[in-house]
């Protein structure tokens, strides 16, 4: 059973493809490119189904955290001073400031 | 017109970003270094073509990204395309939900954070091939949309959307497997 408020067997077997239908635009969902309408819908069926907002907090979670972990790295401390020596000057040689 | 003289007070409030998405571009850090040096050069040269009022951010992970695929993928000798196995979805999803019963009271974030140790997040993407780790790199870390990530590496939208799909994917099977590694998941026992 994939919704939890659903009693009889017809109504599951709508939900079930509702749950189908909604998990596959978990990713366009949460990439935030679904047009305002699909939105609604998925948010809709979210508001009514445990099982599918399990997986879409998850993958939302699971977003947060890559984006965080990928990109906490320290940067060279004398790179920027490197790159900005660089500016204003016939840094590549062809005789030209630039 | 973009003055040139402007360059550098716009533009490098952005290398921490460039250096992180360098970094998992080009794996190592010696290359990334250059490869962000070569993307500010490359960047105040053509700053002229640059259009005032759009976005700077995206202009130069688009040189950046040009640059990489150009110059540093060829360096490094890797097939230009790879494909991936396919997996199942949900797959992280499935297999950590019972730890994320276990943590009462946390959030699943939480737990996600404290699960999931730095190193292994990079490597998983790291490990990625380069076809589907720039789309996952743009979207996942950068936050660009379909539409920029598609101009950026010059493939239509939907290209984006399955490599995007497929990628992350590939991530979460990564991840899963350095969990059961460190024991810390078990195996699963008949589903």
């Amino acid at each position: 059973m994939m919704s939890n408020d659903s009693t009889d067997a017809g109504t599951d077997a709508a939900a079930a493809s509702d749950c189908a239908q909604t998990l596959r635009e978990l990713d366009v969902f949460l990439d935030g490119e679904l047009p305002a309408e699909q939105y609604e819908s998925i948010r809709h069926h979210l508001d009514g189904c445990m099982d599918c907002l399990g997986a879409f907090d998850f993958h939302a979670e699971l977003k947060v955290v890559v984006a965080q972990k990928c990109t906490n790295d320290e940067m060279p401390s004398d790179l920027l001073s490197k790159i900005e020596m660089c500016f204003g000057t016939d840094f590549d040689g062809d005789g030209r400031i630039g | 017109m973009a003055d040139q003289a402007t360059f550098a007070a716009e533009a490098m409030q952005y290398a921490p970003q460039l250096y992180s998405g360098a970094l998992r571009m080009t794996r190592n850090r010696a290359d990334a270094e250059d490869l962000v040096q070569e993307t500010y050069l490359k960047g105040y040269r053509s700053y002229h073509s640059f259009t005032e009022g759009t976005n700077l951010r995206a202009w130069l992970f688009r040189i950046m990204t040009n640059t990489f695929i150009n110059s540093y993928r060829a360096k490094q000798r890797r097939p230009d395309e790879t494909e991936l196995g396919d997996f199942e979805d949900l797959y992280l999803y499935k297999n950590l939900g019972t730890l994320q019963d276990a943590a009462v009271g946390r959030s699943a974030e939480e737990s996600l954070m404290e699960l999931l140790p730095d190193d292994e997040v990079k490597q998983a993407l790291e490990d990625l091939p380069d076809n589907f780790r720039l789309p996952v790199i743009l979207a996942d870390l950068e936050g660009f949309s379909y539409k920029e990530i598609a101009e950026m590496l010059d493939i239509p939208i939907g290209t984006v959307m399955s490599r995007l799909h497929r990628g992350r994917k590939a991530m979460q099977k990564a991840l899963h497997e350095f969990a059961l590694a460190r024991g810390l998941v078990a195996a699963q026992e008949n589903g």
